[in-house]
């Protein structure tokens, strides 16, 4: 199959494969840049209108939209460093070092995955209410400041990069576990930490579940609960949505731009491993 | 980092202590003991607190009657579940879960299946088309939600005016039942076939090659060799997408939830008839916006019975299906 060439036929429907994936994109872009009226014609718009910078100005004045991008920032931030630190520590640890009851933890690790815990939701609100962090950044941060897949992709990139005889020597040298690690480990794994911390960012800032339930929509939004919000005015306003959906993707879409072929390759490895 | 570099190359070449002091190796050995359990606690403490703790919490609450605001009413044992087993919102919320999860998750993998053949041939610019695939899955859920409420917009949606063109009427997409079910569906896809299909394509990369060689001088077809030899092949790998799309396509919430414009003013009800809501969007809908929080939980808790079920069947289901050559 591998040895088959790729003719025309499969590359037009490629094509359009592609142009299925980019186009809401581009067409909540046209929509963001047209005025509303031009929305209620037969024939719906395919190239951009001029009023962009005047939907885009409304969503900041419905919504408190810098707030909220602040928001997702913080919290996105603080979750992909945390992600990276705690993840390449485990990960270190699963692949490097040897403890008893190690395999069967990993195995622990990876069936957490598993774990619908979404469903718990409720007593999780009622623990942040408890704990006084009903409304702050800190709800949404915290539960997630360690995640399986993070321990899951730090191992796996340790395994690969980090030499064991560095490691035995460092030990036989009296380095201590964690000086190992920061001398040995970590530089070995960098650029799949910062792959790790790039993926974790976007899946944070795309969370909408557990912000919208726990943070207050009018206070302490972050954008995808901004993005809620616009959707349910008195009318739908799409002019306003769908500005308000361009500004929340461009950020992950930059990084995305950035960082496909790692994305990709990251995704791509951890399927054939797990 | 140049600092870094170069004490990290000078280790190894470090003087080796002949004789530590035995206080040295004393806390050598408590640390090589004991710091691998210290360096992967804060996953076991988070999942725990974060993760288990809530999720089994669930269940104790699931039998009080449990105000969200006012806090336990008091133990009532099954009651919850007796009330439940005859709520026709329950019931109907099952029924919209279930049909989603087929609608978006069969096309979807078959989609995915097909998608990543393609992939496997010999392309040019293969990180191009894969970045392409992958793009819709880092979008997030809301600003998908929101483009796609546009699309199946019932007078100036993009797919009623494509519907057109076939001479099919304009279709009231949130009023109906099959309709929304269609378009919630869409949403999913669009945003985790690629994802799927990428999965696929790394597991069908490793497929031996010599397998295809010795089945084409068997004179086998393209067609064949795909059921035959490629699916059976990368089993793994689709019973464990199976698995993940029923755990995640049964706990919908902002696909749906979203696709009403009316979600903040009108409890998450999902449709004028609930005619989109899923069980999902009712546990939040009884918790959050009615506070009744023991018969929120109830939901939770019947509805992880029914991923876990539901998980289960799929799992042998698939693994006899794709087991077949």
């Amino acid at each position: 199959m591998k040895n088959a060439k790729a003719g025309p036929l499969l590359y037009g429907f490629l094509v359009a494969v592609l142009a299925a994936s980019v186009f809401p994109l581009y067409y909540s872009f046209i929509v963001a840049s047209k005025d509303n009226s031009v929305l209620g014609e037969k024939v719906p718009p395919l190239f951009p209108g001029g009023n962009l910078v005047e939907n885009v100005t409304r969503v900041f004045d419905s919504v408190d939209f810098w707030l909220a991008m602040q928001n997702s920032f913080i919290v996105a931030a603080s979750v992909a460093i945390s992600n990276v630190v705690l993840g390449t520590l485990a990960g270190f640890a699963f692949a490097r070092l040897r403890f008893r009851g190690r395999d069967s933890l990993f195995l622990v690790v990876l069936g957490t995955a598993m774990v619908p815990t979404q469903l718990g939701v409720i007593p999780l609100y009622m623990l942040m209410s408890d704990l006084d962090w009903y409304g702050t950044l800190q709800a949404v941060i915290v539960p997630v400041l360690i995640g399986s897949f993070a321990v899951f992709w730090m191992r796996q990139a340790c395994e690969e990069t980090v030499p064991h005889e560095l490691i035995e020597a460092a030990r036989v040298d009296g380095c201590s576990v964690l000086r190992t690690f920061w001398h040995v480990g970590f530089p070995a794994v960098r650029p799949q930490a910062a792959v790790l911390g790039m993926f974790t960012f976007m899946t944070a800032w795309n969370d909408f579940f557990w912000p919208l339930i726990v943070l207050d929509p009018n206070d302490s939004p972050t954008v995808q609960v901004a993005l809620s919000t616009l959707a349910s005015g008195y009318y739908t306003d799409y002019s306003l949505m769908l500005a308000g959906a361009s500004l929340a993707v461009l950020p992950v879409i930059a990084i995305f731009v950035l960082l496909s072929r790692q994305i990709v390759g990251g995704i791509m490895q951890g399927a054939v491993k797990g | 980092m140049t600092a870094l570099r170069t004490e990290t190359e000078a280790v190894p070449a470090a003087s080796v202590p002949s004789s530590p002091e035995p206080k040295r190796l004393r806390l050598n050995n408590w640390d090589a003991k004991y710091t691998p359990y210290l360096i992967i606690a804060p996953f076991f403490l988070v999942f725990g607190i974060f993760g288990l703790y809530p999720l089994v919490y669930t269940a104790w609450v699931s039998l009080h009657d449990w105000q969200l605001i006012d806090g336990n009413q008091g133990f009532v044992g099954l009651a919850n579940y007796v009330e439940l087993f005859s709520d026709a919102k329950f019931w109907n919320a099952l029924f919209n879960t279930i049909s989603l999860f087929v609608l978006s998750t069969v096309p979807q993998l078959l989609a995915a299946l097909g998608l990543a053949a393609l992939l496997d041939r010999g392309l040019r610019g293969r990180a191009f088309w894969r970045a392409g695939v992958l793009l819709p899955n880092v979008i997030s859920v809301a600003a998908v939600a929101l483009v796609f409420a546009q699309f199946f917009g019932r007078d100036f949606g993009i797919v009623n005016f494509l519907l057109g063109f076939v001479g099919i009427d304009p279709i009231d997409w949130r009023a109906e039942t099959w309709a929304s079910h269609l378009a919630v569906s869409t949403m999913v896809m669009w945003r985790w076939t690629g994802y799927n299909a990428l999965l696929y394509l790394a597991a069908m990369q490793s497929v031996p090659k010599d397998m295809y060689e010795s089945a084409t001088l068997d004179g086998a077809s393209r067609w064949r060799m795909f059921w035959s030899i490629t699916v059976p092949s990368i089993r793994p790998t689709i019973l464990f997408t199976v698995v993940t799309s029923t755990i995640g396509g049964l706990q919908l919430f902002a696909e749906p939830a979203l696709f009403d414009p009316g979600f903040a003013a009108n409890n998450a009800s999902g449709g004028s008839d609930r005619q989109f809501q899923t069980l999902v969007m009712y546990m939040y809908e009884k918790g959050f916006r009615l506070f009744d929080a023991g018969y929120s939980a109830t939901i939770a808790w019947m509805l992880f019975l029914v991923v876990l079920l539901v998980a289960v069947v799929n799992f042998s289901l698939t693994r006899r299906i794709a087991g077949k050559g």
